[in-house]
This record gives structure tokens, sequence and C-alpha cells, in this order.
């Protein structure tokens, strides 16, 4: 038994050492690598393409800070709404994926400036008999929308909304293809993308919200904010951006 | 037929993924099993606090939910200053996780040797290790096998669970593949039958192990 009991502290005591994770500019530099948080199902801010790599407009951006900083990007996958508790946790840097900024995010996370501005969009399915102009119009109806995303915030604070939430909104395009839901609501980029892929579903509004995105960092990490806030207006300024948002939505 | 053709265009990465879950599994049963192995006789020793601890081991493991315990892995040990990668974590979580049913397993294989090849074995002058080690484990293990075949074909189910740590395994690539081509349900289809395919191989394996141990 004493053996037993032995092997289980060897156990725990190698569980215990790990990984080192942690996010200060130095211990970054020091590590050698930027661990960056996202959810790689968001085309075209990040997906995984047919050669298995992560890529995209935020995946763009995160090698534009990795490069800055001198040291390797290592993106870590993760679901959307398990990114917040693993940047508190400790388990990134930063999170990039194309996550608006709102107030109850900001709580918990410090955002970077805006890098990118996204409306959201309603989609139906096709056949004209439901075509919601405001977001007002869908006061009694189903909504399909992807857990934790802007869609799923702004339809939320309407009253009478009957909200479905899933993991994917590939899921729930799904849902609305089935005709269990009356409408999809998501961000205006992805929405075309689909879009454009099944014209069986069509766009009837777009919802300006006045959202925009940031890149969030660990709540009171100055150093690491200041250096990506910098990064953003360098990037801006030297016409990097500009030919990323050509190269991904144009 | 957009739909078969970007099947058949993305299979070799779901069988990547389907790779990543076979490893997922044999590393989370392998922890299983030992743990396990040692629990299960736990749950038989007449020390009062062994019995007691590994009995709560089993009844808190199985009474809880393996999503929930994956996430306590994953986020919540981060807490007490345990940082695990996505992988390990799933590994630990699976693992710690098939302990308890495998204990019980190995318990109910321990039970079903005769009681008095113990005591037989016990008078011969074997300690209580020796018999255990030489005596009743490899006569229990035959007895258990198609029972662990059973939990490895299970595990290899939920390690789906793991893609919530963003663990990259079959689920999770096929959650990739519909991101990119927009094909849900070919591609969930698809998933289904490679996750039937694994099993099934899986349960012949076990099968044949059985057949050629009955005969031994």
């Amino acid at each position: 038994m004493k053996k037993f009991i032995s092997l289980l502290l060897v156990g725990v005591l190698l569980l215990s050492i790990s990984l080192s994770f942690a996010q200060s500019l130095t211990e970054i530099k020091k590590r050698g690598k930027l661990l960056v948080g996202t959810e790689p199902t968001f085309p075209p801010f990040e997906f995984v393409d047919e050669k298995n790599q992560v890529v995209g407009f935020d995946i763009d951006i995160a090698n534009e800070l990795a490069k800055r900083l001198g040291v390797k990007l290592e993106i870590v996958n993760l679901p959307f709404d398990s990114l917040i508790p693993a940047l508190q946790q400790g388990k990134i840097d930063m999170v990039i994926a194309g996550m608006t900024i709102t107030e109850d995010r900001a709580k918990v996370v410090d955002f970077s400036k805006a890098y990118f501005e996204a409306n959201q969009a309603i989609v139906v399915r096709k056949d004209g008999k439901f075509e919601p102009k405001k977001l007002e119009e869908l006061v009694g109806k189903k909504v399909a929308v992807q857990l934790g995303t802007t869609g799923d915030l702004v339809v939320s604070e309407i009253n009478g909304v009957n909200v479905v939430r899933f993991q994917k909104f590939t899921d729930a395009f799904l849902e609305l293809q089935n005709g269990r839901v009356d409408a999809v609501i998501l961000d205006e980029a992805p929405a075309k993308a689909y879009v454009k892929k099944f014209p069986r579903f069509s766009i009837s509004a777009v919802v300006g919200t006045g959202e925009t995105y940031g890149i969030a960092v660990k709540k009171g990490n100055k150093e690491l904010l200041n250096f990506v806030n910098q990064t953003l207006d360098i990037l801006k300024s030297s016409g990097t951006y500009n030919k990323l948002i050509q190269k991904w939505f144009e | 037929m957009d739909a078969i053709t970007e099947l058949l265009k993305s299979f070799p990465f779901l069988l990547l993924g389907a790779w990543e879950t076979l490893k997922l599994t044999a590393f989370s049963v392998g922890i299983g099993v030992i743990l396990g192995t040692f629990i299960g006789m736990g749950r038989l020793s007449k020390v009062k606090l062994i019995n007691y601890l590994c009995t709560a081991y089993v009844e808190f493991l199985r009474g809880t939910p393996l999503l929930v315990q994956i996430s306590i892995v994953y986020f919540g040990l981060p807490q007490l200053g345990i940082q695990l990668a996505p992988y390990p974590a799933a590994i630990t979580a699976l693992g710690l996780n098939s302990g308890a049913y495998i204990a019980e397993i190995v318990r109910a294989g321990i039970q079903s040797i005769p009681r008095g090849q113990y005591e037989a074995s016990r008078s011969l002058g074997l300690t209580h290790w020796q018999t255990m080690r030489y005596i009743i484990l490899p006569q229990a293990f035959r007895n258990i096998l198609p029972a662990l075949g059973n939990e490895f074909i299970t595990l290899t189910k939920d390690s789906s669970l793991a893609s919530v740590i963003g663990v990259s395994e079959l689920m999770r690539s096929g959650q990739f593949v519909i991101s990119r081509t927009f094909q849900t349900f070919s591609i969930y289809f698809g998933i289904a039958f490679i996750y039937f395919l694994m099993t099934f191989v899986i349960s012949r394996i076990v099968r044949y192990i059985e057949r050629r141990m009955a005969t031994a």
C-alpha cells in the first residue's frame, strides 16, 4: 500500500509541474511563443483550411503580433464560450476570435481598441414567408443563435423571442433548414459567406448594432494591452490592415 | 452531390481526427485500468479508511457527468495551481472517469473468483499481494474482459466530449470541416460512420481475444 501511496504522490507532483502558462511580455518572450485562443469555426476570421492549418483574418493579425514580439504564434483552439474562462485561468495570453466588445465581457477581460466593425445579419429561408426587417419582428418567433455570440446577446435582450442556442452556427442553420426555427442571427461576414454557398437561405436584413471586435487580454494586463494597441495602430498606418481586409473580405 | 464530394474530400482529415480519438481513448483506458485495478481492490479492503475512500471515489465519479469532470480538470484545477494543456487535461479526466467504472468491473471480477482459492493460496504461504498478483487477478481479468471491452467502446464514444476543451479529436475535426464546407449533415454522418467503424473493430478484437483466452 505504501508503494501505491507514493505512486499517487508522484503522480500529483507530475501533474502540478506541467506546462508553465503566463502572460507578461517578458514571460511570453522567455517562453518563445504567444498563446492565442480562438474558435476556428468562424470563417473568414478563423477557420481550419484543407491543409489542417488554422487561418483567417484574425490569425494574420495574431501573426503580426507574434512577429513583432519576436516569438512564434501558437493557436489554442477552444469553443467560443470557453475562451474567456481560458483567458482568466491563464491558459492563453489573448483572445482573437471575432469577439465583440460588450460591457459584460469588459467586466471580466480587458479589450484592445476595436479592430473590426461588424453588424448582425438576420438569415431566413428563401421561401419569402418570413422576412423580418427589424429585430422587433422576431417577437413570438423561434430564433437560433450560436451560444455566447453577439447574436445571442442581441436577441436575448428582446422580450418574447424564443431563443435556441447552439455551439456551432452551422447547427443553427441546420435547424433553420429543418424548419424548427424561423431565423438565424449571426455576424454579417460569416452570414454572407454561408448564404453565398447556400442560396436556399437569404439575409432579410442587416442590423447595425454598432458592434466592434476587440482583442481580449487578461484583466489588468496593461503591458500586453498597450503592446496590442500599439501594434494595431502600426498595422493601420502602415497599410497592412487594409491589405488583410482585402485578402479576407473582398 | 456537393455534400458527398465535400465529405470524400475531407475524409483523410477526419481520419486524422479518428486517430487522435483512438490515442486519447487508449491512454485514458490505460490510466483507467491501472487506477481501476487498485481502487477495485480497495473497494474490497478490510481497512475501513481505504474501503471508504475508494467507495467515495467510485460513487463521486460515476455520479457526476463526464462533461462536468472534463471542465473541472481544464478550467477548475488552475485555481489550485494545476495548469494542464487540453490534451493532458482530457486524458486525466477520461482516465479518472473510466477508473471509477473499471474499479467496479475489477471488484466484480475479484468477487467472481471463489473465496476458497484465496484461502488456499494464503495457507500455502503466499502473502495477500502475491495471492492477488498471481492467483486472483489473472483469473479475474479473463472473466472481466468482455466488460473491459465494453468500457473501451464506451470511452471511444465519450472521448468526443473532449472537443469542448479544444482537443482536435474526431468530433472537433468534423466541426472544423463543417465550418469550412457548411455541409452539416453529410459530415456529421461521416463522423458517425467512423465512430461506428472504430467501435465495431474494437468489439471484434475483444471477442477474438476472449475466444483465445477461453481455449487457453
